[in-house]
Formats: C-alpha cells, structure tokens, sequence
C-alpha cells in the first residue's frame, strides 16, 4: 500500500505528514507551491515549486501521470483539496472517500454525514482511491530523517484563466489549524463592530476569527471565515462563540473544539448544550470586558 | 444556450436525524425530503440567467426513486423549462451519478452545466468536478457570481483565502456555492401549473456499482451542556484552571 499526500504549500505538508503517519503506510509527499518540507517522514518529496496554484483543470491533468502509481492519494480537506481532488479522481476513474476522521484500516474510514449528525464506517471495493481527511483526527507528526527531493516540472494543459485572486491577510493564524478561535454571529451588526470586539478579542489571545453564515450573509464577516457544515471546519484548543444560536450547520464545523466557551444573551440558545462553559450576557459588555482583562 | 441543473432529493437539511438502533441506516419515518439547498440555487441561478437572456433553455436532472419527481416539479414551478427522470432505486455514489450524467451530456448537449457544489445528506462534494473531468470541461466549483460573455464564464469562486474570479470557455461545470443567491419561493399553485411542463422518465445507462460501501451508521459522541459561569471574572477563572489561557 503506498500513499502519495498532495500538500499545496509548506504548511499544508505538515498536517498531510500527520495524516500519512497515522496511516502506517510508507508515503510520498507532492508538493505545489513552498519549501520542501524533507523532515516528515515521507520516503520523498516530489516538489513542484510553483509560483502560485494551478487552476483545477490543469492541476488535475498535470498530477495524473504522478498520482497513477500509487494506491492512495489524499489530500486535506480545504477548498482546494475539494475543487481539484475529486477532478483527478474523475479522470482515473478511481472512487473517492471526502472529509475522513477516522482511519480503521487501509480500505475502512470513519466520516460524517448530513452535517455531522451522523458518523459512517464506509468500506473501499476497489484497489485504488482518492482521499480527503480532516486535520482534528491526527495529531501532529513527528519529525523524522531527511526525506530525499525530486524536482519535477509536468505537463501543463486547461483552458481556465484567473483573472484576480485575494490572498490572505496573514497576520491572524489560519482559522483550520488555529489553537484558539474566536467567532461571530448574526448580532454583531456590521464589519467594524464585528472586527473591534471579535476580532479584538481574537488578537487578545493569539488567535484566529471565525463567523456564522448569518454573520457572512450579512456582510458582517468575511466568506472566508464562515465555520460549520459548508464552511471551515476547525478543532482549537478553545472556541469562543458570541452570540452564535448554535444551529446544527455551525456545530458540524466546531465539535472537535477541545473547550467551548459561548456568549449569548439567551439562557436558552442551544449552543448551551454543547458549551463547556456557558455565559449569559449581553456580547457588547462581555467582549469588550474579556478583551480588556485578558490584554493585561 | 442550453443550462443543465442536476437536482438531488435530499433529507431536509433541518430535520434531526438518527441512526436505526442497529446501526445498519437511517431512522426516517417522519422526515421531508427537499431540493438539496445548493441546487435550489443553481436552479434560481439558471432562471434568472434566462430572465437576462431569455434564449436560455433551462432542463433539470434527477437521478433517484420516484419520489425525485417531487423535487424536479419544484424545479419546473421555479422556471426550468423541462425536467428528465433518471428513474432508479439503485445505491449510487458519485463516481455513478457523473457517469448517468455524462450520459445525459451526450444526448442534451448543453452548453453549461450548474450543480450544487455539495449534496448536503452525503455531503461528498465530488459529481461536478468528476463530471467535468470525464467531459474533459473546465470548471468552476463554488461559485458566488457567474456571469456569460463571449463564448466564456466569468465566475467569482470561493477559496481558502477569500475570493478567485476564473475565466472559463464554454462548455463548463460551475457549482454553487450559498452566497450565489436566494432562490425565490414558489406558492402552491406554481407548483400545480408547472404539471404541464415536459418531465420524461429515463433508465440507467451505465451498470456501475457503487466502490464505497456504507458499513454501518452511528450518532457521534455527544457533547454535553456544562457549567454556567456567572461572570467575565468567573469565566476567566475557569479557563485559567483548565490550561486554556495562560
Ligand atoms: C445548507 C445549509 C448550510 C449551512 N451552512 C452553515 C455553515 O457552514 N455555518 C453556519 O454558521 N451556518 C450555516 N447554515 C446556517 C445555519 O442554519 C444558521 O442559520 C446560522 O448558523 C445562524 O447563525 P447565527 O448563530 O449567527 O444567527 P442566529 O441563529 O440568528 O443566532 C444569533 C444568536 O445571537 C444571540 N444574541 C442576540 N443578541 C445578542 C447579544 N447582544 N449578546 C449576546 N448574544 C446575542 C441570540 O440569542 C441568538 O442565539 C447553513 C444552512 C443551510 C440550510
Ligand atoms: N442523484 C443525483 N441526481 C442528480 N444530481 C445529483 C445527484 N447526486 C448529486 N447530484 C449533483 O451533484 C452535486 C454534488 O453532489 P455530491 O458530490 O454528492 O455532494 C449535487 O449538488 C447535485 O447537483
């Protein structure tokens, strides 16, 4: 059984190193775009060492030739990961298996279903398959050796054209493998309030911003920081949630938070009943209070 | 132009749903069945693309039981001009419904074709993109905008970091994404007039079974309620005790 991990930059490496370690099986890394990562305990690293990421058409016919001669080929379950896996899948005609927690052994996975209200055993009939994994389920890897580098440069063929690209701010760490997150919800009102006492609070502990869909629908939040079922899902150490309702396609994106804490004005709010800590308070005093006590 | 919309019946997206005791499915006596939310937006998508250019044909898709014809006269009520049956009680998985659909290609020849970019009962989140591999297509998955011009699409997509605009030539796959739109809601009567609407029933065209198997269903482990805290001071106390803050 061998693993190849697409990773499309040095850090994303890491955690593929997590998830290759976890699986027992010898594995490769490809990587897009960074440094190679050499000490992850992958027998090589094939490194692309491109400027930006390819376009899914052309990712997918470039890495077919590469991604053939192994049995698995996963890679995290970002947005990248979900636009251009399962198109390299499509054209070997291997099956798919997305969003894995869980590895049970090499042909049977744990994932989720139906926004997290129910966890499947799912089985592989066939030799050869694409993989997704979620980061929460497999602990850092260990450093290990110093992998050998290949440099390859394959065959680039599409027809997409990017025309504008935001990149991100950087400054706050990546929401999906934060150690603490800090989210939003509806009544935040607008973006400037929304960046002055999450984002306050946020950068109080080191930490990233997350929101809810109401949130980012309401142009109170960036797209890109919407956890749950069809945003980011991400596991910190500590989850702050203020004046999040708690609906069930939030929860599917927060459930392997370590501490929960929420802040909500309704004593009744179903987020309580996940909270580890709860506080029934008004947001606008209680953010702006934490953030004051935690900054001394 | 010709506008593909595969529609999935999906387990309302609301409904709290467990495992049978057994493990062995779903216990669904009670739940509604809708239009998995991110093709009711790709359906208001293509309808309001043809309320721009009413040379626009719109056909929507289901492959599944005879219950998605509930869904696909929701579709037709919402603008589609025509609806096709891929009628079977078959287990599929996404690798199939790419290849049904591929077949559908063939025979309608449309010029675009729009997907939700997720199922939200399996959420795998992978026919568009197989699809488009197969048909050897450009696409663009999670869309937020998509406009036509000049033989292209020009698509705003969601990423990692924000936003992407991609240029794509016709024909292509794009898939929704929720900011895309807010499909419109339809009365009861839309829904009785789109009965005189086309709906054609159609059989498999490929035998493949599915490569994944689903061995058994559980509820995941349960977080439950825990302490109230009284203060910002109290709380503070707390997440110092368990290591959470420094
Ligand atoms: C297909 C589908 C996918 C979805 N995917 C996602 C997803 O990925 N992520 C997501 O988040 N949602 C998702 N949703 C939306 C989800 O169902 C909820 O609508 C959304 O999560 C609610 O956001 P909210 O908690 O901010 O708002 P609300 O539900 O309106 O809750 C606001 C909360 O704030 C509290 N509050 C009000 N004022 C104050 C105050 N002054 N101080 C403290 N508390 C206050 C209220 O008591 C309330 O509990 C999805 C929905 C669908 C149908
Ligand atoms: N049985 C089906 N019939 C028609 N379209 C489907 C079916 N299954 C999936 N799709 C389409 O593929 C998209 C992605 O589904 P999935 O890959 O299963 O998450 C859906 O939003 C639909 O547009």
């Amino acid at each position: 059984m061998n693993l190849l991990l697409i990773a499309f930059d040095s850090e994303d490496a890491v955690t593929c190193a997590a998830f290759g370690q976890s699986s027992n099986h010898p594995f490769d890394i490809l990587q897009l775009t960074g440094l190679p990562a050499t000490n992850l305990g992958a027998g090589k690293v094939i490194s692309l060492d491109l400027p930006s990421l390819p376009p899914a058409d052309y990712f997918a016919a470039a890495l077919k030739p590469i991604a053939e001669s192994y049995d698995r080929v996963a890679a995290v379950s970002s947005m990248r990961g979900k636009d251009a896996l399962p198109r390299l899948a499509g054209l070997l005609d291997w099956p798919m298996i997305s969003d894995i927690t869980e590895i049970v052994d090499e042909k049977t996975f744990i994932r989720p279903i139906l926004a997290g209200s129910i966890l499947t055993k799912v089985q592989l009939n066939h030799p050869k398959a694409f993989l997704t994994f979620r980061p929460a389920g497999f602990p850092a890897p260990n450093l290990a050796g110093e992998s050998s580098v290949e440099s390859v440069s394959p065959g680039w063929k599409g027809t997409s054209k990017r025309l504008s690209e935001s990149l991100s701010e950087g400054g706050r760490p990546d929401l999906a493998t934060a150690k603490v997150v800090v989210s939003g919800g509806r009544p935040l009102k607008d973006a400037e309030t929304f960046e002055n006492l999450v984002g306050g609070l946020a950068d109080a502990l080191g930490g990233a911003v997350g929101a809810t869909r109401a949130a980012v629908d309401s142009g109170i939040a960036a797209n890109e920081l919407q956890v749950g079922q069809t945003g980011k899902i991400v596991a910190p150490d500590l989850y702050i949630a203020a004046g999040i309702s708690g609906s069930t396609q939030h929860m599917a994106g927060i459930k392997d938070s370590k501490i929960i804490v929420a802040i909500n004005i309704d004593g009744d709010a179903p987020i309580f009943d996940i909270a580890d800590y709860g506080l029934v308070a008004d947001l606008f005093d209680a953010l702006p209070e934490l953030t004051q006590k935690l900054q001394k | 132009m010709k506008i593909l919309v595969p529609i999935k019946r999906v387990i309302d997206p609301y409904a709290k749903v467990k495992p049978l005791d057994d493990g062995t499915g779903l216990n669904l006596s009670g739940v509604k069945f809708e239009i998995n939310p991110f093709d009711e937006i790709a359906v208001e998508e293509a309808v309001r693309q043809k309320e721009k250019n009413p040379e626009i044909q719109i056909i929507v898709v289901s492959i599944g039981g005879p219950e998605s014809e509930e869904q696909l006269r929701k579709a037709l009520a919402m603008g589609a001009d025509e609806a096709l049956h891929v009628e079977t009680t078959d287990q599929l998985d996404p690798s199939i419904v790419a290849k049904e659909l591929t077949a559908v290609v063939k025979e309608q020849n449309p010029t675009v074709i729009l997907l939700g970019k997720q199922a939200t009962d399996n959420d795998n989140n992978q026919t568009a993109q197989m699809l488009a591999a197969q048909l050897e297509w450009p696409q663009a998955t999670f869309a937020s905008k998509i406009e036509f011009n000049d033989g292209k699409a020009n698509v705003t997509r969601e990423t990692d970091t924000g936003e992407e605009v991609l240029a794509i030539p016709l024909p292509c796959v794009i898939t929704t994404d929720l900011r895309l739109n807010e499909p419109r809601f339809i009365p009861l009567p839309g829904i009785i007039k789109a009965r005189s609407k086309p709906l054609t029933k159609l059989e498999r065209q490929t035998s493949d079974q599915p490569r994944v198997e689903v061995l058994s269903y559980t509820a995941p482990p349960t977080r439950s309620a825990g302490k109230k805290v009284a203060t910002v001071d109290e709380l503070i106390a707390e997440l110092k005790s368990k290591g959470a803050l420094a």
